[in-house]
């Protein structure tokens, strides 16, 4: 078997691509709707939406979550906003501006139509969330308010205080509610999948776990979409949940979906730093925050004093020095390496060395306290409640922390994956955001996909699906066997080590080698110390209580067990893309002065990774990236 | 530092509970709740035991996954929720009391775990705007006032945690439910469905088994979003009046409604 990467882009100017395929795809009858069954895995942003408008149009929606509500994935925590070209603060923003900057900050890797969709389909966005009673944050005469946000030179972005993501899934997750009360949506809470269910070639449902039984229960359908999220936690530290995991993507991509890109993934440049070996996860601050803080770290190493009695010329404010021109608020690639680089330096600060400050003197004493607690309080609070320290007071201290997946399932122009009916919106697929994702954008994504494209992707592919399986075929069975089996595995390796050991291992290697810089030695050595973990982990697991039972610990070693396959083909990722390239730093290719140097005329293209059996090296392939629109040029933010 | 913990332990909802006594020691002062118990748990499985099932999620006080009653207080004595509490608030050596949260309506269903799905079928029963997904009107040509849009969020704020329900004595969920109406009800796309939604929400809100509000004011106390026991109130008169309008639709008649 191979995979074919047939992007399927509609021929035509940029701006009439998704006009032109809306014209032309295949349509369901509204009575013969309900006929059909669609499955989907994630019931965040992406897949609450995607849920709640499939079961609008009549289909019978079945969702899953591992979660005990559909409200609680972690498109809650996004708190600084959602762009969209409104133009309401009339700076001559158009879809156009938001499509350069999104291809440009994703440092010319993404596919151009799939971005220009995107950018086209934000302002529907926002007048959908408004229509569900979205509170977004309005200006004193009652229109929208919208603010600039992580790097960008217009105001098109639109917030609910620090909230944004919490309000706008209570808005998806409603909507769906509104779908199961009328029947036309069930939702699976505490459900994890395990695997995907391929009859004759197409997707056609999935083993999942009940979680509170610990029963293996088979569910068919028509097409099946993943809307589960990214798969940060490989790093075991990040700002995702503690539950957010690759398994669903990765266990489909074992089945046959191609996997492009994993090596892309955003360290954000504002977390709280950590402080020991203790924690089990790292504080986002928004990156709104860079509005008004400014970010230094003592010119000297040995600097002593408490950092609000250093004076002005003591201070060096080294994103400001080296981008002049956006300053603090260089997109999020640029600023992380920059602070690892003053720290390696031995310039941070903090009981690590790896910190530096975000202060907000200048702001506070300029535009008043009360300007500052409108824009940020809650923030303040957040960041006092869990470090003990007043950022009125003393500036916060921060540290880059892996924090979102650009890479995850490859998709063609109707967000299908290689494996026909079996679809990947929001942060599991790989298609809109290229080698960098900028602020804001990640909710815009999810949501496009959810309410405005996967939709009519369905409709168009269901037009042509004649027969139902039902979850008595033997596949299912057959694929129930495998899930079985793989759990007793677990239980049965009968070692000492619980599984927070190995992931905690896993993360390190993964942080030190495959993280804000990569190089081929390193990664060599990482693709072999994971095997030597993985080996350890077969080995030496301990999984305590029954397969038949709720059973966190064999949740969570399940988990781990996928990272542990995972990691490897993402360091592989990271050592066949030899350049430097939005979040992908190789430093064998860069500038004298640390910035990226890409290589477009051999990698302008997405890497593709097809499974090929547990004990041979993945395949690659390449989808090439053309530019039509935008003429790739070196991202400069000086 | 070292603790002593009294944890509670019940292997399904149907089994006896009862507490397990654990001592802890080497825990970093600035390691939350939650990672406290996860490394209580670790050396519980090292150690061949089973480990105490818990919910979490985001771990940063968004997704109301946690729900733990420390010390008999739901989140602890913080009015944040359970895995905002740090150790260095406690003293060292202190004893420490954790359970589910306690409900008739959120039945265990393993150690410190609850089944809180009523919550889903009240949002189910009216806790929504009747939309689905397409071309919408352009927002700014209904402007909304921003007091109204304050109003809206200080009530959306809401987490879905149940704190509430486990902090009233008389196991209510008003202030969840009085959140949400206050929530829809107070902008204009709410309003087309205001009536309904109160009344909908609030036979829900009963069926599932939640007590009536007799104002302690417990609920706000515990609410790690300090959602103001104002929404009640606010959704006591808009039921009155929901109530009312359908009296006066059904011309008086008193047959149930």
């Amino acid at each position: 078997m191979s995979l074919t990467l047939e992007a399927k882009v509609p021929e035509g100017p940029i701006d009439q691509k998704w006009r032109t395929w809306l014209d032309g795809h295949k349509l369901v009858g509204p009575r013969n709707r309900s006929d059909y069954n669609v499955i989907v895995v994630g019931t965040g942003l992406a897949g609450a939406s995607a849920g709640a408008t499939l079961a609008g149009m009549g289909y019978q929606v079945e969702c899953f979550c591992y979660q005990d509500s559909a409200r609680r994935a972690h498109s809650i925590a996004a708190q600084g906003g959602i762009n969209a070209t409104k133009d309401y603060a009339n700076e001559g923003d158009s879809v156009h501006r938001l499509f350069v900057d999104t291809i440009k900050g994703g440092d010319f890797r993404a596919r151009e139509s799939n971005v220009w969709r995107l950018a086209e389909l934000s302002t529907q966005i926002i007048d959908q969330a408004v229509a569900q009673g979205v509170p977004f944050n309005r200006e004193y005469g009652g229109l929208l308010a919208t603010r600039s946000f992580g790097g960008v030179l217009v105001e098109r972005t639109f917030y609910c205080r620090g909230q944004t993501g919490q309000q706008l899934l209570l808005g998806a997750y409603q909507s769906l509610q509104k779908q199961v009360a009328d029947g036309q949506a069930v939702v699976n809470s505490r459900h994890e999948m395990l695997d995907l269910v391929i009859v004759d070639g197409r997707a056609r449902g999935i083993i999942a776990r009940d979680l509170v039984t610990g029963e293996l229960t088979a569910h068919a359908a028509d097409a099946v979409v993943l809307a589960t999220g990214g798969y940060c936690n490989v790093y075991y530290l990040s700002t995702n949940a503690i539950g957010c995991n690759v398994t669903a993507t990765w266990r489909a991509h074992k089945r046959g979906a191609g996997f492009a890109n994993p090596c892309y993934t955003q360290i954000h440049p504002t977390c709280i730093p950590q402080t020991g070996d203790y924690q089990s996860k790292l504080t986002l601050m928004s990156e709104s925050l860079r509005n008004d803080g400014r970010i230094w770290v003592p010119r000297d190493p040995q600097e002593s004093r408490e950092p609000s009695e250093v004076p002005e010329e003591d201070r060096y404010y080294y994103l400001e020095e080296r981008y002049p021109r956006f300053g603090n608020l260089v997109p999020r690639d640029v600023a992380s390496r920059a602070a690892k680089i003053v720290c390696d330096d031995g310039l941070g600060i903090g009981g690590t060395g790896r910190g530096v400050y975000l202060d907000f003197r200048d702001a506070i004493r300029d535009k008043g306290e009360s300007t500052i607690a409108g824009r940020y309080g809650n923030l303040f609070e957040m960041y006092e409640r869990i470090t003990g320290e007043s950022p009125w007071r003393t500036p916060m201290k921060i540290y880059p922390a892996p924090h979102y997946s650009m890479g995850g399932l490859w998709v063609d122009y109707t967000l299908q994956t290689t494996i026909p009916g079996l679809f990947a919106i929001g942060e599991a697929n790989f298609s809109d955001h290229g080698a960098n994702r900028l602020g804001a954008s990640a909710m815009m994504q999810c949501l496009a996909d959810g309410y405005f494209i996967l939709p009519h992707c369905v409709t168009d592919y269901l037009a042509d699906v004649s027969e139902s399986v039902d979850a008595g075929h033997e596949e299912f069975g057959a694929t129930r066997e495998r899930c079985q089996s793989r759990l007793r595995a677990l239980l049965d390796v009968g070692g000492k080590t619980p599984a927070t050991i190995f992931h905690r291992r896993l993360g390190a290697v993964m942080l030190d080698r495959c993280g804000i810089t990569r190089d081929a030695d390193g990664l060599q050595s990482a693709i072999s110390d994971i095997r030597e973990i993985r080996e350890e982990y077969w080995r030496d697991l301990r999984v305590d209580g029954e397969e038949k039972d709720l059973n966190q610990s064999l949740e969570y070693a399940g988990r781990v067990a996928d990272f542990l396959e995972f990691a490897e083909t993402m360091c592989l990722d990271a050592l066949e893309r030899e350049e430097s390239c939005g979040c992908h730093l190789r430093s064998e290719h860069q500038t004298e002065e640390g910035e990226a140097v890409r290589n477009d005329a051999r990698y302008a293209h997405a890497q593709v990774w097809e499974y090929t059996g547990p004990d041979s090296q993945p395949e690659l392939h390449h989808e090439e990236l053309g530019f039509e629109v935008v003429e790739p040029s070196t991202r400069s933010y000086k | 530092m070292k603790f002593e913990l009294k944890i509670w332990r019940q292997d399904t909802g149907a089994a006896d509970g009862a507490f397990e006594r654990h001592e802890v020691d080497g825990i970093d002062p600035d390691a939350s709740m939650l990672e406290m118990l996860d490394i209580l748990n670790e050396r519980i499985i090292a150690g061949g035991g089973t480990a105490i099932a818990f919910d979490s999620d985001c771990r940063e006080g968004i997704c109301g996954s946690c729900s733990l009653l420390i010390d008999g207080t739901p989140h602890g004595p913080r009015r944040v929720t359970s895995c905002q509490v740090f150790m260095r608030d406690f003293p060292d050596g202190a004893e420490i009391s954790i359970e589910p949260f306690w409900a008739t309506a959120f039945p265990v269903i393993r150690d410190l775990i609850v089944d809180r799905s009523p919550f889903d079928r009240i949002i189910q029963s009216g806790g929504y705007i009747s939309v689905t997904s397409g071309p919408k009107p352009e927002p700014n040509s209904n402007p909304i006032h921003p007091e109204a849009q304050e109003h809206a969020m200080d009530a959306s704020i809401c987490i879905g945690c149940g704190a509430c329900v486990a902090a009233c004595p008389n196991g209510a969920a008003m202030l969840f439910t009085g959140a949400k109406a206050a929530h829809l009800n107070s902008l204009p796309q709410g309003d087309p469905e205001r009536l309904h939604r109160v009344r909908s929400m609030v036979r829900q809100h009963d069926a599932e088994g939640f007590g009536g509000c007799t104002n302690h004011g417990e609920c706000q106390a515990a609410c790690p979003q300090e959602i103001s026991i104002k929404v009640i109130g606010e959704m006591n008169a808009e039921y009155r009046h929901a109530m009312l309008e359908k009296l006066r639709a059904r011309g008086g008649s008193i047959e149930p409604l």
